[in-house]
């Protein structure tokens, strides 16, 4: 663990605060991206959905504006397979929206908003995380 | 302004996450495997991301209203339910078996490893739907019982 990693965390930390500080300021929304991402997949989509579709094309484009902005190419080493990348996905879309939130929504935003729910989420995922860890590898 | 706001706010997201680290799943298992050679990078992404809004939503709380809209969409239930323990618990499952997240996923759609990212994206939006119209069902079943 170098200092290097500490600094590029605690960096990349802040932006993810401004980026959540913004969106508040702006349209008053937590960046909850579970949540962001639900409210899309509907049926009866409206022009007030639209920011929606806006904030997930800026998290799509973020890999192009890093290396624009002159970042090397990030590491993004997904080693599991197919069939667990599927089981993962299910448990992670079907636990985030009957716990109404993921890491964003209630890591970030809940806690930094002192949400009893929120805090209480953040503990549980990160005990049955750290369990499935421990079981798994 | 709407939209373009939050492009903006999901394009800076994009880039913290990816310059933390935290698009990278190693990072995420090297914080969660505990008994191994332990890597906190992600304990000082959350609590620089809880820090900096934390702050910065007091100070925009200050406004009678945000910007672009009459006013702001905040949370406002402090129940302990059942629900948010079972789901938050089924989330962390999934999380800690690929080191993937939605928000992660998402900005890795355009890298190296996009086409797993894309399956765990369709997967992730199934879970979703799957979870929204089993309650619904549920729900009707005990309206119709009571």
């Amino acid at each position: 663990m170098n200092t290097e990693i500490i600094y590029a965390a605690s960096l990349g930390g802040a932006l993810i605060g401004l980026s959540a500080v913004f969106l508040m300021l702006t349209l008053g929304r937590i960046s909850g991206i579970s949540g962001i991402t639900s409210g899309l997949l509907s049926l009866s989509l409206t022009k007030n959905d639209l920011w929606r579709g806006a904030f997930l094309i800026g998290l799509l484009l973020g890999p192009m504006a890093y290396l624009a902005l002159g970042g090397k190419p990030p590491e993004v080493n997904i080693e599991s397979n197919f069939a667990y990348l599927v089981v993962g996905g299910l448990l992670v879309g079907f636990g985030a929206s009957m716990g109404s939130g993921c890491t964003s929504g209630h890591g970030v935003c809940g806690i930094a908003r002192i949400s009893p729910r929120s805090l209480v989420a953040t503990a549980v995922f990160l005990t049955t995380a750290i369990i499935t860890v421990f079981l798994s590898r | 302004m709407k939209e373009i706001s939050a492009f903006f706010a999901g394009l800076l997201f994009s880039l913290g996450l990816i310059f933390s680290g935290m698009t990278n799943p190693e990072n995420i298992f090297g914080f969660l495997d505990i008994t191994g050679n332990w890597n906190p990078s992600l304990a000082f992404v959350l609590l620089s991301a809880v820090i900096v809004t934390g702050i910065g939503y007091r100070l925009v709380w200050k406004r009678s209203a945000p910007m672009y809209e009459v006013s702001f969409s905040v949370p406002t239930s402090r129940v302990l339910d059942k629900r948010l323990i079972i789901g938050s618990a089924i989330f962390g499952v999934g999380w800690g078996l690929v080191g993937l997240c939605p928000g992660p996923a998402l900005a890795s759609v355009f890298t190296i490893n996009g086409v797993k990212a894309l399956v765990f994206i369709a997967a992730m939006a199934g879970g979703i739907l799957l979870q929204r119209n089993l309650s619904s069902l549920i729900e009707r079943k005990t309206a119709s019982i009571t």
